[in-house]
């Protein structure tokens, strides 16, 4: 296996857009990152798409050569990956396993989503086909009950609070309104956060992430090219992707995501590093328990202690190790087919140095987990400045 | 009793934002359940909400879903 790395990266901004559709969405982050890695559509070897529920969302299929080829990519494999909301780590994984082994030079990996054509509760069901149509889906739960589920039960046998899940989303606020791209651009206070209108019970509005449209991509080359292209390159140096049941009801522990310690697991042995050398992290806090389980499963605090690890300032961005810099899922915003590979981009900016406002201090080793469902896939990424 | 028999709260919520074919019935109490008879289902809660801990027992099958309701 060679060593890889990230020669460029592009996103458009996350909102609301009523009058953009998928492939205006794709366009635009795919030119902005071949713009910056000197790469021509012409020179892309294979195409990664990494989308949730563009056939439910919009209507279309297809979608991996409908969107490649509006941005100039046509004749290569163009390829979709869905799993939930890991759809773009997953396709990432993949493209990154295909030039690792030698199968492909230069890959580009895209992430899209168009959500906010439809109602909310048309929102809410596509979302829950994530879930088993057969089980829980079926008795009624959407999304945010099952992680309300998930909540209710760290707060039972570790004393999670409302207040910690409330500090996950005024952080995240809080660096969001420091990122021009981020959905909302809004800081809330502790108090707001415990007020939000209830979504399902403990989560309110404000433990959950947007309903976003956007698209974000990332281009691969073997490390050894990558001079070619860039005087920034980023390195992949470590990656795994897991998976685990789909229905939360056959899972005998609901506190914790095995997916995520197996994923970390994995990347840290590859990269060499364990989770105290992880200076920044983009996790997938798709709602706020999802942030504090993540810092535990992940190794960056003690099993039941991720709410106080929040709370106590750790992941802020002036903290020790800061967590979604970006805003996260919460502010940055979650189209979600977009969020793996969005989350690469924000990564790749903060080792560059180009994060502006939000820019961290300790900026050599950073890690984005990008879950799917419950729990059944992620992937995890550790990225490091190519020396 | 019936088929899924009693059981013990694992977990609930109330659900206040339904999915487009619950909208009537919002808010609504589902719940893992842990079955005595072992294995989970999630389920309705049907009546009274339920918390952690509470025993509940099945009371019928409802367009597939399982409903339970607290041990009187």
């Amino acid at each position: 296996m060679r060593p890889v790395a990230v020669i460029g990266a592009g996103k458009t901004p996350f909102g609301a857009f009523a009058d953009r559709d998928l492939r205006s969405l794709t366009t635009e982050a795919i030119g902005k990152c071949l713009k910056e890695a000197n790469v021509s559509p012409g020179q892309i070897e294979a195409f990664f798409l990494g989308n949730f529920a563009g056939p439910s969302f919009v209507g279309q299929n297809h979608l991996a050569p409908y969107v490649a080829s509006a941005a100039g990519i046509c004749g290569v494999p163009c390829t979709r990956f869905e799993a939930a909301c890991a759809s773009s780590g997953s396709a990432f994984f993949h493209a990154f396993s295909s030039v690792a082994a030698g199968l492909y030079d230069i890959a580009l990996i895209t992430g899209v989503e168009k959500m906010t054509s439809q109602p909310t509760p048309k929102v809410t069901e596509i979302l829950a086909s994530a879930g088993d149509l057969t089980g829980e889906v079926r008795a009624g739960a959407t999304f945010p009950a099952l992680f309300a589920m998930i909540a209710r039960r760290h707060m039972h046998q570790f004393g999670t609070t409302r207040e910690h899940l409330a500090s996950v989303a005024v952080k995240n606020h809080a660096n969001g309104a420091l990122n021009p791209d981020a959905h909302l651009k809004k800081v809330i206070t502790l108090e707001q956060a415990l007020a939000g209108k209830p979504v399902a019970d403990p989560l309110t509005l404000f433990d959950c992430s947007l309903i976003s449209d956007g698209a974000a991509a990332v281009v691969l080359a073997p490390l050894e090219r990558a001079a070619e292209f860039t005087g920034k390159p980023v390195r992949v140096l470590g990656i795994a992707q897991t998976s685990d049941r789909v229905a939360l009801d056959e899972k005998d522990d609901i506190t914790t995501f095995p997916a995520v310690a197996r994923a970390a697991a994995k990347a840290y042995r590859m990269a060499g590093v364990g989770p105290s050398d992880i200076e920044f992290a983009e996790l997938h806090d798709c709602f706020t328990i999802a942030e504090i389980i993540a810092s535990e499963d992940l190794g960056f605090c003690k099993k039941g202690e991720g709410g106080p690890y929040c709370k106590q300032g750790h992941t802020s961005l002036g903290g020790a190790r800061p967590v979604n810099t970006s805003g996260g899922l919460k502010a940055k915003g979650h189209p979600v087919g977009a969020t793996g590979v969005a989350q690469i981009c924000d990564i790749v900016m903060q080792i560059r140095g180009e994060a502006g406002r939000r820019q961290v201090a300790k900026r050599s080793l950073g890690l984005a987990q990008n879950l799917g469902g419950s729990g059944a896939t992620c992937v995890v990424t550790i990225l490091g400045a190519a020396a | 009793m019936s088929m899924l028999g009693s059981g013990v709260i694992y977990t609930e919520t109330v659900v206040h934002s339904p999915p487009e074919q619950f909208v009537d019935d919002a808010p609504y109490q589902i719940a893992i359940v842990r079955l005595d008879s072992g294995g989970r289902v999630t389920a309705r809660i049907a009546g009274a909400h339920v918390a952690i801990g509470d025993r509940v027992d099945f009371l019928e099958h409802r367009n597939q879903i399982p409903f339970f309701q607290k041990t009187s």
